[in-house]
């Protein structure tokens, strides 16, 4: 075996493994899947947001062509509801009122898109067929479409049993000693703001296999999931009650994730169980305007916030009271998003004395919402980044300089917030530095005069921030209310030739695992990365996982076959020991090569490997033969990538339309293992923050249909929308992973918002706006420029 | 049921379709050629693009009758059969253009038809405009910019190789 080339290791842009498949056609995808004698699943959803299922009728249905079998709520009885993942407690003490998440409708819809019926047919098109066909008597009842509608007095009910459509009134920090702080202030601005509602879009739309295997009574879903295990566990425990050894999850080539595929859907457990009640293959794939209406959505908080400030800008104190839409029911994470991910991080990086933070979770008839790229950090860092900016100029303060004023130092790390998190380390001045000197921030005046001759208006915003991603640490979730545990899973396995296969319980859905982990391997074991690959996404391979989310997978997995690589090299230096006739503490291991320390004796990583599963000459007495380990990681901590994003834009004021001319981005992700990919992670997060900022939002009418449920009328990001994102890194390390990594996927999407939204502001502050929600659409703008002859809708 | 008889990426096939078949569904089911994918119902995403006679098209936009004696290529027929890639495989992949890999295959369709039909060269804000219909959530375009830009060179002559990707 040839010893590594060191470009291969941590730090080396060495292009992508997986991508020869994808660019070739041979990428498998959930529904590339085709099972012998398979069946097709269409699923009859509600037209109404809210609506008593007083009857359905189905003989015309059956009788349809290829009709194999139709079943409702009725037929699934036995079957447990969707569960909620995280149990938040109110500010009593008492739990969230955590309502059943139906598989099928009992009775009841509760938004467009909930399901009713699913027709299973020999093709998808007498599926739909049939589908259309199933006559349901409903009786549409009054519908709360927002959460100021479901809050009203005497609003309908989403729940019956759930008064005042409250899921919980939770809160975090100390009331008093923050109202205290606020009587003392100089200053206090107090700003309202909404994160709009948003639409992940996946551009793979949902899909889920169910087979099963009557002579053995196992069960295989191959489903869209960043996480196989989380799904086997939630639907065989909860929902199904099928034990592990009988369900087999595999979660192949998926198209993107952003959230929206971590959670269990009902589909994936319609398919698995009228797999077992037909004994035949069950396809279900969602059409677009099914994932429209049916994948978790995300943000949507309605806020009102407070900052207090003494006469130098420092911050005192800041009271933030949240608004959170759940939907109709309690999607799997849905109910940490707006506490434990979102409140926590009302810090920012600033040193804010006290902070406290009060959330009301709200049902509505809309579809569930959940976490989507960044869930609750870009939230709480729209909020502040643009509170920061609001208070400079109350103040009359340059926004740079409230922000120096205020940084957390580096030397204060590690720094205890007053909002439970305890970051490990960063330096918030130095990646400033670097952005403003990127984007030139100091000659952008003279720009906005070059573009104030052509007629238009330029204008720059920063945002500085921070994130707690790599999730999480067990016992500390455990205690705020998780279900679960949030370690990671890795087995090294060595071949007798001394190739590598990964087994790693993350999931790649577009982050390039394949090729970072087995960067990892090759740096550490010196194995060439041609001789590893990584393996994923199946539960029937895999010990174990809590897959890919968080921006967790290089944190908290890559941790893990850091642990199983010591127990190999552990292994393999006692049998190079025995080999060498040495002493175990004099052979030294270095990338591949296993030497007596101080002389020229060694033993390859080749010859080790075959000694390992040929073990004719071996310590058989003190180890057994073979080279495999396994190793569960469970973080110290959570990690916090940070940094700084300016945006600059120009604004036509003819039309309203904002053009961002130049957006610069440096983040601290901690140690870069591929330069290449994480700069791909962070152009795609600032792709989907400018998305937020200028284009996307997900529209309901006062009844609760989504108006916006294609992609005719939901705007995502095209390619003539994005300018060329300048991405640096300047990394601290984390302290407690042994890789010192913090994660790169999420921060584009944290850090880019308000840096957007900050400069749209700038823009415009010719013409007093204090304020523009997101989207910041031609409109909306048109409307601030020509105040005296505004639109009639925007 | 109506027969339709088409050559796709060089081997003719003749194949009964319901009226209401599209192009893709037939590629994808029939023909088992499931690199082509399908990722909205409004022929907005443009993750099903293939070639038609030479001409890109939204295979979820044709009924596959209509495609009756076309010439087909799509994802699977684009390399050599030695398994050398098509420039413009070969640049997204140097050029990190592709993350999930969903939108890659009616992309790198796009983005050949794009080029052929622009001899001359197009500039970075041609191409974007040239992408309008396709969609990206994983890459935020940048990159996909870059590796057709840099295609475009070895598809016109101008260039033996590839340009690489600076580190």
């Amino acid at each position: 075996m040839n010893v590594v080339a060191p470009f291969e290791g941590i730090g080396a842009s060495v292009k992508r493994k997986e991508d020869l498949r994808f660019l070739s056609g041979r990428g498998q995808y959930t529904d590339d899947i085709d099972r012998p004698g398979q069946t097709y699943a269409c699923i009859l959803r509600s037209p109404h947001a809210h609506a008593l299922i007083r009857g359905i009728d189905l003989a015309a249905a059956k009788a349809m062509p290829g009709v194999v079998a139709i079943f409702t709520g009725a037929d699934m009885t036995g079957i447990g509801g969707l569960p909620c993942g995280w149990q938040i407690h109110n500010k009593d003490g008492s739990p969230m009122a955590e309502p059943p998440h139906p598989v099928l409708a009992q009775g009841k819809v509760r938004h467009v898109g909930d399901s009713v019926a699913v027709v299973i047919a020999g093709t998808r098109a007498q599926a739909r067929d049939a589908a259309e066909a199933i006559e349901v008597d409903y009786e549409v009842l009054p519908a709360v479409a927002t959460m100021e509608a479901a809050l009203g007095a005497g609003a309908p009910r989403v729940h019956d049993g759930v008064e005042g459509n409250l899921c919980y009134d939770w809160h975090i920090g100390d009331p008093a000693v923050n109202a205290a702080a606020f009587r003392g202030a100089h200053k206090v601005v107090e700003f309202d703001l909404v994160n709009n509602r948003l639409i992940p879009n996946a551009m793979e739309p949902r899909a889920a296999v169910g087979d099963y295997d009557p002579t053995t009574g196992d069960y295989t879903l191959y489903t869209t999931s960043q996480n196989p295990h989380v799904i086997r566990l939630l639907m065989g425990a909860f929902v199904l009650q099928l034990p592990e050894h009988k369900l087999r999850v595999v979660a192949p080539d998926v198209g993107g994730g952003f959230g929206s595929k971590i959670f269990h859907y009902a589909e994936e457990a319609i398919v698995t169980w009228a797999a077992g009640k037909l004994a035949r293959p069950v396809k279900w794939t969602a059409d677009r305007t099914e994932s429209f209406i049916t994948d978790a959505h995300g943000r949507d908080h309605v806020t009102k916030a407070r900052l207090a400030l003494d006469k130098d800008g420092r911050f005192l104190a800041l009271h933030v009271r949240t608004l959170a839409n759940m939907g109709a029911y309690l999607s799997t994470f849905s109910t940490s998003v707006p506490t434990y991910l979102y409140a926590t991080l009302l810090a920012g990086v600033y040193t804010t004395p006290t902070v406290y933070a009060e959330v009301k979770a709200v049902f509505t008839n809309t579809t569930p919402v959940d976490a989507y790229r960044g869930a609750g950090r870009p939230e709480a860092t729209f909020l502040l980044e643009r509170l920061v900016d609001v208070a400079a100029r109350e103040m009359g303060m340059d926004r740079v300089e409230i922000r120096r004023r205020n940084f957390i130092p580096a030397d204060a790390y590690p720094y205890q917030t007053p909002v439970a998190l305890q970051y490990d380390s960063g330096d918030h001045v130095a990646t400033l530095d670097e952005a403003l000197k990127v984007a030139q921030w100091d000659s952008f005046e003279a720009r906005r005069a070059e573009a104030k001759t052509r007629g238009k208006l330029r204008g720059i915003g920063i945002s500085t921030y921070l994130e707690a991603c790599g999730i999480a640490p067990s016992a500390v979730v455990g205690a705020l209310g998780a279900r679960a545990g949030l370690y990671e899973v890795g087995t090294i396995r060595v071949h007798p030739t001394g190739s590598v296969t990964v087994l790693t319980g993350t999931h790649s859905h577009g982050q390039g695992h394949e090729t970072t982990l087995a960067q990892l391997v090759t740096d550490r074991l010196g194995v060439p990365l041609a001789q590893v690959d990584i393996v994923h996404g199946d539960t029937a391979k895999i010990p174990f996982g809590m897959g890919t989310y968080g921006s967790r997978s290089l944190a908290v997995g890559g941790s893990a076959m850091v642990k199983a690589m010591d127990k190999i090299v552990a292994k393999a230096r006692k049998i190079a020991a025995h080999l060498l006739e040495a002493s175990v503490e004099d052979v030294e291991f270095d990338r591949g090569t296993f030497r007596v320390a101080g002389t020229d004796r060694t033993k390859s990583w080749g010859e080790i490997c075959l000694t390992a599963y040929v073990p004719h000459n071996y310590p058989i007495e003190e180890i057994e033969p073979g080279l495999e380990e396994t190793a569960f990681y469970d973080p110290k901590n959570f990690t916090y990538p940070g940094g700084c994003h300016i945006c600059e834009v120009e604004i036509d004021p003819e039309t309203g339309h904002v053009d961002v001319v130049n957006f610069t981005a440096v983040d601290d992700v901690g140690r870069v293992i591929n330069p290449m990919i994480v700069e791909g992670q962070v152009q795609g997060g600032v792709a989907q923050g400018i998305g937020q900022a200028l284009l996307e939002t997900a529209v309901y009418d006062e009844n609760g249909q989504l108006l916006s449920a294609s992609f005719m009328d939901y705007q995502m990001p095209r390619a003539g929308d994005l300018p060329p994102v300048s991405v640096a890194t300047h990394a601290t390390l984390c302290t407690h992973n042994p890789l010192g990594v913090k994660g790169c996927g999420e921060v584009g999407a944290i850090g880019s918002p308000p840096a957007v939204i900050n400069a749209v502001v700038d823009a415009l502050k010719e013409f007093g706006v204090r304020h523009i929600e997101m989207p910041a659409t031609p409109a909306k703008i048109w409307n601030i420029i020509h105040a005296d002859h505004k639109l009639a809708a925007e | 049921m109506p027969q339709v008889t088409l050559t796709v990426n060089g081997a003719t096939h003749t194949v009964e379709v319901e009226g209401r078949t599209l192009l893709v569904e037939l590629l994808r089911e029939k023909l088992r050629l499931t690199g082509t994918h399908v990722g909205c119902d409004t022929s907005q995403c443009g993750a099903c693009v293939v070639h038609v006679n030479g001409d890109s098209v939204k295979s979820c936009t044709l009924l596959a009758l209509q495609a009756d004696g076309a010439q087909i290529t799509t994802i699977e027929g684009l390399a050599r059969p030695d398994g050398t890639l098509h420039p413009m495989q070969e640049a997204f992949r140097e050029y990190h253009a592709l993350q999930c890999g969903f939108c890659t295959p009616g992309m790198v369709m796009s983005a050949i038809d794009l080029v052929q039909k622009h001899p001359g060269g197009l500039s970075e804000k041609e191409i974007r405009e040239g992408l309008e219909g396709n969609l990206c959530r994983c890459t935020g375009y940048h990159n996909i910019v870059k590796a057709i830009a840099a295609a475009q060179d070895v598809m016109h002559g101008r260039r033996a190789e590839l340009a690489p990707a600076a580190e």
